[in-house]
């Protein structure tokens, strides 16, 4: 992993997750803004997929585990999709809180990937 | 993370679906997934060393898959296995929990359940307890129709 595209994923997660959960709070159904903002955190995970497999060939190897990291990875990559197909079904003021939780909870699984990728 | 693909399509969002339920609805499939995933590890990378525990974490694993799937569906079935379901888990968190410390030398690697939860901020501790909280209010609402 690197250190500073961790950062910064967290940060947009947990950007997206504040924005989705006020959003979300205040009353608004999930609209282009929190939904993108979804996907932006889901483009980052695969990017952060692709960092992770060509990443050893070019010396950045983990000290961690491997199948840990991985777990947490794929896991993590599911979770904006089922927000956001939970948000296609029910449009509510509360998808758009789902939206903001699956954001915040990609964000402390890359922390914990990071964590593990270091260890 | 099944919850939402099992979702009711056809036409109507659930009239009566609460802001509560749906957030139990999602923190149960966060912590399936949770558990999945720990399970999944565990039984890959080092199943012999504590083949107990971790078929228990499996275990628990598929329960709180199956859960949050009776969570989202509405049949009366669904209702029951819901019932199921999250009675196994409270008596699973209960049972565990009170041996992991009475006595630890039977669970010397953690299970979702062991002290309780302690290793998922308690929460299998009190989203059972929540669960059941809804689903009787889910029954009263029904009654009252």
């Amino acid at each position: 992993m690197i250190l500073g595209f961790t950062i910064a994923q967290v940060a947009v997660a947990g950007l997206g997750a504040l924005l989705c959960l006020v959003l979300g709070l205040v009353g608004r159904v999930p609209n282009d803004l929190t939904m993108g903002a979804v996907a932006l955190v889901e483009v980052l995970l695969v990017a952060q997929l692709v960092t992770a497999l060509v990443a050893p060939a070019v010396g950045n190897t983990a000290e961690g585990s491997l199948l840990e990291y991985y777990t947490y990875l794929i896991s993590a990559l599911l979770v904006p999709p089922a927000a956001a197909f939970w948000a296609l079904v029910d449009r509510s003021r509360w998808a758009t809180v789902i939206l903001g939780a699956g954001c915040l909870t990609v964000a402390i699984m890359v922390y914990r990937m990071q964590q593990i990728w270091g260890a | 993370m099944s919850s939402p693909s099992s979702a009711p399509v056809r036409g109507t969002p659930h009239p009566r679906l609460s802001g509560s339920g749906r957030a139990l609805i999602a923190v149960y499939a966060v912590l399936a997934l949770a558990a999945t995933g720990r399970s999944f590890v565990q039984i890959v990378s080092k199943f012999d060393e504590a083949p107990l525990a971790y078929t228990l974490s499996a275990l628990s694993a598929v329960v709180y898959i199956v859960a949050t799937i009776a969570l989202v569906k509405r049949a009366r079935v669904w209702h029951t296995i819901a019932w199921v379901t999250i009675s196994f888990e409270l008596a699973g968190v209960l049972v565990i929990g009170t041996l992991s410390l009475v006595e630890a030398a039977w669970f010397p690697h953690d299970t979702v359940w062991s002290v309780f939860g302690r290793g998922y901020l308690f929460i299998p501790l009190v989203l059972p307890v929540l669960g059941m909280i809804w689903l009787r209010s889910q029954s009263r609402a029904k009654e009252s129709e």
